[in-house]
């Protein structure tokens, strides 16, 4: 064995301190990531709305951030802002027919039975806009 | 009627803070049509604005993981995010592989990094083979996030010209929303889990590179049918890649390796001549 490869002490890296709340599930990571990027632009004025777009495609689970929102923006500018969520249904084109299909998932196929399919729509998971307090 | 602002609601007015403040740290498509034209709304009103924000909501961790990315080109590092369900055998490919790299004189230096809830166990594996290795607790966090990544970056600080081994958390699906900087996803799965669960967890299977099935040696004492669980993984990939091995008796690893030195994954780069 190489004598240069030394043992790295266990470090917590990442453990106690780091977040404000647990991350049971990545909708909770979501959900921070939200109110980080609202806050950074609000100013630190109480934030009254937001609005995010989530496709069905995203991986990210509509009701699940609502659940975490409110746990979440506590004792932020947040706090008690009302979550309005703008959910976008998969949708693509076929790369054979050319037709527009709706995709409720990712093995759905073409009415005309062909998987191969461009994906339009469904993958969003953007931060719309915030209404911020005068 | 303002679908983005509710403008006609409330009394709010449209500040534009895209085009003046955003900074456009990526691209990123805008698959929705926007209902309107944000810059014409001039309304004067003092009950409260909507700031728009148009903005990935995973866009900080995208950055992170860009910074990760360059990190890696710069040193010459290959990295590879290797994740699974908890029990698929992680940890015993890895460790496994380490020990087969690190005897070969040839082989590139390996460093780890370890992602767990809790403990140091994996870490502890790992570091009997002699590589460097630096264990993340993630406390309740499911995943390993872009920043938790270059903060253990800091501490291992690997070797130029390395191959570093990202093991995520056990679990089939957060980790496949958060990008590290790899240069290549590997998801792991092993013949005892059941081979439905591509079908059940597509986001991870969508995003990998390469799938590993692991224990190959198990397979004559459970139901699991290789070749279904291989269509369905690629009819949610196409170009994904499968090897088939068992981590433990060692069946199928020479295809992982060949995977790997296509990658430039084993071998230390060779001197250019001249």
């Amino acid at each position: 064995m190489p004598e240069s490869r030394q043992w790295v002490p266990l470090t917590p890296i990442a453990s106690a301190g780091r977040r404000l709340y647990n991350e049971d599930v990545h909708e909770m990571a979501i959900t921070q990531s939200v109110i980080e990027a609202v806050a950074e632009r609000s100013g630190g004025r109480p934030v009254t709305r937001v609005t995010l777009v989530i496709g069905t495609l995203s991986g990210v689970v509509a009701d699940s951030v609502r659940f975490c929102f409110d746990l979440a923006t506590s004792g932020t500018a947040l706090e008690g802002a009302t979550l309005e969520i703008v959910e976008v249904r998969g949708r693509a084109r076929c790369r054979d027919c050319g037709d527009e299909v709706e995709l409720p998932d990712f093995l759905a196929l073409c009415t005309c039975g062909s998987a191969d399919l461009e994906i339009l729509a469904g993958e969003e998971l953007t931060v719309a806009s915030a209404e911020v307090a005068a | 009627m303002c679908a983005t602002c509710g403008c006609s609601d409330s009394g709010v007015v449209v500040i534009d803070g895209e085009a003046a403040t955003h900074e456009h740290l990526h691209d990123h498509p805008h698959p929705h049509d926007h209902p309107h034209d944000h810059t014409t709304h001039d309304h004067d009103h003092d009950h409260g604005e909507v700031v728009t924000l148009e903005q990935q909501v995973l866009a900080r961790n995208d950055l992170g993981a860009a910074r990760n990315r360059g990190w890696f080109e710069g040193r010459g590092i290959l990295a590879l995010n290797l994740m699974s369900s908890p029990g698929a055998g992680k940890t015993t490919l890895l460790v496994r592989t380490i020990t087969d790299l690190l005897t070969d004189e040839d082989g590139r230096g390996v460093a780890v990094v370890e992602g767990d809830q809790e403990t140091a166990f994996d870490a502890e594996r790992v570091r009997a083979t002699g590589a460097d290795v630096v264990q993340v607790n993630t406390g309740s966090g499911c995943h390993l996030d872009a920043e938790m990544l270059a903060r253990a970056l800091q501490v291992l600080d690997p070797a130029v010209g390395s191959l570093v081994m990202i093991e995520n958390v056990g679990n089939l699906v957060c980790p496949a929303l958060f990008d590290l900087g790899e240069a290549a996803r590997v998801v792991i799965m092993s013949v005892t889990e059941g081979d439905d669960k591509p079908l059940k967890y597509p986001h991870m299977f969508r995003r990998a590179d390469l799938l590993v099935l692991n224990k190959l040696d198990l397979l004559p004492h459970v139901e699991f049918d290789v070749d279904r669980c291989t269509a369905d993984a690629r009819r949610l990939n196409p170009d994904l890649e499968v090897v088939a091995v068992s981590a433990t008796r060692g069946d199928g690893l020479d295809d992982w390796y060949d995977w790997l030195d296509v990658r430039g994954g084993r071998r230390r780069p060779q001197p250019v001549p001249g």
